[in-house]
């Protein structure tokens, strides 16, 4: 089962590698990863997306938490959370596909950051599968370069 | 007044209370050689980096202090990875500290520059790089910290050499802050009261107890809660010595090359207690089948040991003193319970000692071969009771688990959890470094031997009175059982086909060789040594064939012993 795991960090020399070779060490698998500091420049979160059963979340759960950097982990699965990822996408665009590029634009409230007399560079924000259906949708027409960031959450509420 | 990085970093030292230090000198440490003699720290000059990191691992093993290591960058630094390494994974507190190249050239592949921050990351607790003057003290006051608190581990401090001439205020931190690190002590009450309902209920309950009751200091403990619940206790080998091994109660080591009745014991239970202790591969052998009737009462100090290899029903994290104390306490206040609880498992008992009267540990005698296992019995036989036992890897460490019966805590060095020959002799340096007035033994193979022998120079050279029994059965022996008992006898490269003359080459160092050949030699040749002063080494020659009975094979159940025939 996925799992997206909040992991707050000291903004140590290193940090990152401990806990990417914690992850390939002990064999658990990390779909996606993001990192940046917080407010507190001290401290930074890493978003993780990693898949397992019960017995190797905990471990995971745990091991995170035996690392002396690691302030606090938070596995969102379960729990009420927004989640947002972001694409960026450089699509071909032709005489004959221009237009279609941007009904898909609209439909998704995508963005177009970038143009070119054959290529559009579109910013997608949403949840994953909402990526994934746009990316579906603008592969006939000819994907030139995919970005995607990794998912971020944050609980709702306080 | 300001100081140099090299002196802040033998301030801290001397403020953390080291009084000695293993290491050996090289460009990236030359500085901190250089001051070092005007410290009151003893400097121990091993032969070889991985022996100083053993020394050091011998002396916090036995001290429960933190021992320290010192290399050079480069090839010193990654020299030190299989003492760290072996210290991790036996949860050995520990400092190493490395120098690295000046802080300009770091990333240049400089002369003797090695990432060994990236290369110890997986087998230290933390470590550190240093890359300002200013965090230089607070970093070795957290690493200390850090390496003695919680589950112990080492830790290393990569230190570079300008950071090293560089100058600053020096100024010992109070106090200890670490946000993202805080081990937990205090047992949950609510689990341990759980834990006492599941203890009175029981009425085949096992102790199963392992390294970290060593770590944790509890053998008393352990003891007290033993008799007042009356189970039986089994060992792993990590925690052989924190339970008396002639107690009525003791078990004797359990697994792999465990005893019948301890595999049986815990294959019948109906409650496993583990008490620091981690459900290692060779203690469990096929998961599926380890303690299949038993309940499991999980103490450790560290979550992550906890439900990794098994199925747990209760968990209590905390340090095993206070845990085992509460429970004890629990438990006296059902005082009638308590006595349902022992009364009710006197069956237990009785097929317990059944077990033990039909399969005891034991091998043949001989008098015209010397059994391996007699020069064990002999040793414990005219040893102290205090004497410290360090071992290398194979048969002999087996065998020294099994028949040494040791009885005091911290007295038994052994690689447990990585399986390092050539930790016995380097270990015994830390040990009898520590202990000057005790006698100190290294129960050595002929193979192990060889992996660190130049640390007989060390022995001589600050007059180390340790005593080295080499088991020679002319094989790297537990691989050639094995290969005879699972790979057609093909003893492919484990004959050690040169002879070696070891009484000579402990004489070539310094150190005095002794030689039994036959058994009546044995008790003699064991005298002899422990009355002369200084360094000795006794060779043995032994039984060549013999093996590590009973066994059980890699990926049985535990009660599918091959016994001795
Ligand atoms: C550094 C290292 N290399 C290889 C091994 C694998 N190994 C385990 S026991 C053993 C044989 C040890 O021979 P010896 O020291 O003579 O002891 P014996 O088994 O004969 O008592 C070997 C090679 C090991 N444990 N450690
Ligand atoms: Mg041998």
């Amino acid at each position: 089962m996925k799992h997206t795991i909040s992991v707050l960090v000291e903004n140590e020399f290193g940090v990152l590698t401990r806990v990417a070779g914690l992850f390939s060490g002990r064999g658990f698998n990390i779909e996606s990863l993001s990192v940046a500091p917080t407010l507190d420049p001290s401290v930074s979160r890493m978003t993780i997306v990693t898949r397992g059963d019960d017995r190797i979340l905990e471990q995971i759960n745990k091991q995170l938490n035996k690392l002396i950097d690691t302030i606090k982990v938070t596995d969102f699965t379960g729990q009420d959370y927004v989640e947002r990822e972001m694409a960026l996408v450089k699509v071909a665009a032709e005489e004959e596909t221009r237009a279609e590029v941007l009904r898909i634009v609209d439909i998704f409230r995508a963005k177009v950051v970038d143009v070119t007399p054959r290529s559009y560079t579109l910013e997608v924000t949403g949840v994953p599968t909402k990526l994934d259906a746009v990316i579906d949708l603008l592969k006939p027409m000819g994907i030139k370069e995919l970005v995607r960031s990794g998912p971020i959450v944050i609980g709702r509420g306080q | 007044m300001k100081k140099t990085g090299s002196q802040i970093l033998l301030e801290c030292l001397q403020q953390e209370g080291v009084d000695t230090v293993f290491g050996y000198p090289g460009g990236t440490v030359i500085n901190i050689y250089h001051d070092i003699a005007d410290y009151p720290i003893h400097h121990i000059l091993t032969r070889h980096e991985q022996a100083a990191v053993h020394a050091a691992d011998g002396y916090a093993r036995t001290t429960g202090k933190v021992g320290v290591a010192i290399a050079t960058s480069g090839p010193g630094a990654t020299n030190t990875v299989t003492g760290i390494a072996t210290a991790y994974m036996d949860s050995v507190p520990m400092v190493i500290i490395t120098g690295q190249v000046p802080t300009p050239l770091i990333g240049n592949d400089a002369f003797q520059e090695v990432d060994i921050i990236g290369i110890t990351r997986s087998i230290t607790k933390h470590n550190y790089l240093v890359q300002d003057i200013k965090d230089l003290s607070r970093i070795v006051k957290q690493a200390f910290y850090i390496a003695r608190t919680g589950r112990p581990g080492p830790v290393l401090i990569d230190l570079p050499k300008d950071i090293q001439v560089a100058s600053a205020k020096f100024e010992y931190p109070e106090k200890v802050e670490l946000r993202g690190y805080k081990p937990t002590y205090s047992g949950n009450a609510r689990q341990m009261e759980k834990a006492a309902r599941m203890i009175l209920a029981s009425r085949k309950p096992v102790l199963y107890v392992g390294g970290g009751a060593t770590g944790a200091d509890a053998s008393e403990d352990l003891l007290a809660f033993a008799e007042m619940t009356q189970a039986p206790v089994t060992t792993t080998l990590m925690g052989m010595a924190s339970f008396p091994q002639r107690h009525p109660q003791a078990l004797g080591m359990l697994g792999m090359h465990g005893t019948y009745y301890a595999n049986m014991a815990v294959t019948n239970s109906d409650l496993l207690i583990a008490v620091g202790a981690r459900f290692d591969d060779r203690v469990t052998g096929k998961i599926a089948s380890f303690a299949p009737h038993a309940k499991i009462i999980h103490i450790d100090i560290d979550p992550t040991s906890i439900k990794k290899n098994v199925r747990v029903d209760l968990p209590i994290v905390g340090d095993l003193k206070d845990v085992l104390n509460k429970l004890g306490v629990a438990l006296g206040e059902r005082p009638e319970e308590l006595a349902a609880m022992v009364d009710g498992s006197a069956a237990w008992r009785t097929e317990i000692d059944d077990w033990k009267s039909s399969h005891p540990m034991g091998y043949q005698a001989s008098d015209s071969i010397i059994k391996p296992q007699y020069v064990i019995e002999q040793l414990r036989e005219l040893t102290a009771d205090d004497a410290i036992i360090t071992t290398e890897v194979g048969q002999h460490q087996m065998w020294t688990a099994q028949f040494f019966s040791f009885s005091q805590p911290r007295t038994f060095l052994t690689s447990g959890g990585l399986g390092t020959m050539g930790y016995g002799l380097p270990a015994a340096v830390g040990a009898q470094a520590a202990f000057p007035e005790r006698q100190v033994i290294d129960i050595s193979g002929d193979g192990s031997f060889q992996m660190n022998s130049q640390e007989l120079a060390t022995l001589v050279q600050y007059k180390l009175p340790v005593k080295i029994a080499i088991l020679n059965n002319n094989y790297l022996g537990m691989v050639r059982q094995w290969q005879e008992m699972f790979f057609d006898r093909r003893y492919s490269e484990t004959t050690m086909e040169l002879p070696i003359d070891f009484v000579k080459l402990a004489e070539a160092y310094g150190a005095t060789g002794l030689r039994a050949t036959r058994p009546e030699e044995v008790g003699e040749v064991i005298r002899k040594a422990l009355a002369t002063p200084g360094p000795v080494l006794m060779e043995f020659k032994v039984d060549r064939e013999e093996n590590v009975m009973p066994m059980v094979p890699a990926g049985a159940a535990i009660n599918e012993m091959v016994l001795a025939s």
